[in-house]
């Protein structure tokens, strides 16, 4: 550092303030719309519904009492259920194939996984037809189980590809340590390699959840009224007379609070997981 | 690959000296097989849900078949694709998904690398502001856009238009007057922290050296970043791209709650919808069906091309 620095040294320091306060201008400008859905949801429905907006107010659980009177437990109730349930499905069928696409030896690794690859980006749409039909013809439509399955096989592609970057990670050496000491494949995957990529199971496991959690497409095809989950719920506030905001901002805030608080505490894994494993 | 160049294991070790080639080559085969295995649970799963019913989709197509008239059913060939073609709701309906999924690519990623850039610099509360910036696109999509739609564009109640009439500007009946840039709004929102996530790991992968080194060069920090940080980006942007561009590509939920497929955002998922579950047309509803999968594959192999090699990297040992 020279002496002429200092101006330089002090105008560069401004610069930085000036920057760090438009990031953080922008940054909340962005957050706006979820803030200001939060606050919705505590204000009286006359409040929330008025013309010119209010920000301090007595907070009140009216939206919440009112959203649970709708019904709204049941149908968290089966997103719940339809999101555990696909994310065990795709995770026990992840686990083997990503081990096989990775520690063991197939051939045309590459044709497995552009097949995996190419059902994650089979449109939904290309399948609902048939589903439908073939769940009306057995009885299954609006069976929550069967809504499970059917995420399951939609989350199954992102959890192998990705279950499979965590497993290319684990030192060959120790895999191969076992085998001499004489362990069998289920041993070896089991006691070995699962505890080593425990963190990509889970990160996988999440990111399975989250896709199931917030899915509407399917949910509003193959389900009417007792398999119903959260997001066709919310849907159906489209259709709402009179002031309804405050009930709206707090089913929202509900509907919308188990995942981002999931997506919070894994953000390191969240990249992996949106981009299929494939950056790191 | 060298997953099973199984080196022998101490015991075997006598059997396979003593092996023939032949019988070598059965047991590779054998270990082939049980690795096979492994894989075939997923595989048949998806073959069940996703294949079959994609090629029944196909099969739909191909079939005069409308729910009002159950007895009426019978095989119509291509009648179903060219009365798509000719009745007018197809071509906008692409127009309308390409048209989305591009202006939401481009201003997510745009926007992502605006906030990727900013929020890569050091400074108070990143971690919080990084943490609030991702919340947008972790939200239930149904939910974003009621939010949007009630508390964002509403004519009455919505802030956009509170902050328009605070500025004596007029007020936007938005969903209405501007549906396509309403749905736009909303997915551009939603994915830009995608974008971003992607694009800061981008960044952070950067060789420090390199920017040293430039800046002892004296290169500026603008020409620093078009020279030599974006052309690192590429890569991360072209995953983003390819990414946002599919999931995109079958949005539905915007389109459900804030325009109903009016004004030209009737997107093919929309359609579909439309046609097999109003209309109860299933055959020509699996028509727009398989026309969206072309359309998937098309922009996809457009992208993927590059990016596969990237997924690939680091990809098999």
């Amino acid at each position: 550092m020279n002496g002429s620095s200092t101006t330089t040294r002090s105008s560069r320091s401004a610069r930085g303030a000036l920057t760090t306060l438009v990031t953080w201008v922008l940054v909340l400008l962005f957050f706006f719309p979820v803030f200001w859905m939060v606050l919705n949801g505590f204000k009286p429905e006359s409040l929330a519904s008025s013309v010119d907006p209010t920000f301090i107010f007595k907070p009140v659980t009216e939206g919440y009492q009112l959203a649970m009177d709708r019904g709204m437990a049941g149908y968290l109730q089966n997103s719940l259920t339809a999101a555990v349930i696909a994310t065990i499905i795709s995770v026990v069928l992840a686990i083997p194939a990503a081990y096989a696409l990775s520690i063991r030896r197939v051939n045309n690794v590459e044709n497995s996984l552009s097949f995996f690859i190419s059902t994650r980006f089979m449109p939904l749409a290309a399948i609902v037809l048939p589903l439908f039909m073939i769940l009306k013809t057995v009885g299954l439509l609006d069976n929550i189980y069967m809504l499970a399955v059917v995420y399951g096989a939609m989350n199954l592609p992102v959890t192998v590809w990705m279950m499979r970057s965590f497993f290319l990670e684990v030192p060959f050496e120790i895999i191969e340590a076992a085998r001499v000491d004489g362990a069998g494949m289920f041993r070896e995957i089991v006691r070995i390699v699962l505890p080593l990529v425990l963190p990509g199971v889970a990160a996988a496991a999440l990111i399975s959840f989250i896709f199931a959690w917030n899915e509407y497409f399917l949910a509003l095809l193959l389900t009417s009224s007792s398999a119903r989950t959260t997001p066709p719920f919310l849907g159906s506030f489209v259709d709402g007379r009179g002031q309804f905001l405050a009930v709206l901002s707090a089913a929202a805030t509900i509907a919308a609070l188990p995942v981002i608080i999931a997506g919070w505490a894994a953000q390191k894994q969240l990249v992996r997981g949106l981009s299929m494993g494939a950056i790191k | 690959m060298t997953a099973t160049t199984t080196t022998p294991q101490p015991a075997e070790l006598e059997d396979v000296k003593a092996a023939t080639a032949t019988d070598k080559r059965r047991v590779q085969k054998k270990e082939l097989w049980r690795n096979r295995s492994l894989l075939l649970p997923a595989v048949i799963f998806l073959i069940l849900l996703t294949q079959i019913p994609f090629l029944t989709t196909i099969g739909f197509s191909l079939t005069k078949w409308n729910l009002l008239y159950p007895n009426d059913r019978a095989f119509a060939g291509f009648d179903n694709y060219t009365s798509a073609l000719t009745s007018g709701d197809l071509w906008p309906s692409i127009r309308a998904t390409v048209l989305i999924t591009a202006f939401s690519v481009t201003l997510a990623v745009l926007f992502g690398l605006l906030f990727a850039v900013l929020l890569d610099r050091q400074f108070r509360g990143r971690a919080l502001a990084r943490t609030l910036m991702i919340t947008p696109f972790l939200i239930m999509p149904a939910a974003a856009s009621l939010i949007w739609k009630y508390s964002m564009f509403d004519t009455n109640i919505g802030m956009i238009n509170w902050v328009l009439q605070s500025l004596h500007l007029p007020v936007v009946a938005w969903s209405t007057e501007h549906p396509m840039a309403t749905v736009v709004i909303v997915l551009t929102w939603q994915f830009t922290p995608f974008m971003m996530l992607i694009l800061l790991a981008g960044l952070q992968g950067q060789d420090k050296g390199i920017l040293e080194a430039a800046q002892v060069d004296g290169a500026g920090a603008w020409r620093t970043f078009t020279w030599i940080t974006l052309p690192h980006l590429r890569m991360y942007v072209e995953i983003g791209v390819l990414l946002g561009s599919v999931i995109i590509l079958q949005v539905f939920d915007p389109i459900a709650i804030l325009t109903k497929g009016t004004g030209g955002t009737k997107t093919l998922a929309y359609l579909l919808y439309e046609r097999a579950f109003i209309g109860l047309d299933v055959g020509q509803a699996a028509a727009y069906g398989v026309v969206t999968v072309i359309l998937t594959i098309i922009v996809a192999t457009i992208a993927l091309k590059s990016v596969f090699k990237v997924f690939m990297a680091g990809g098999s040992r």
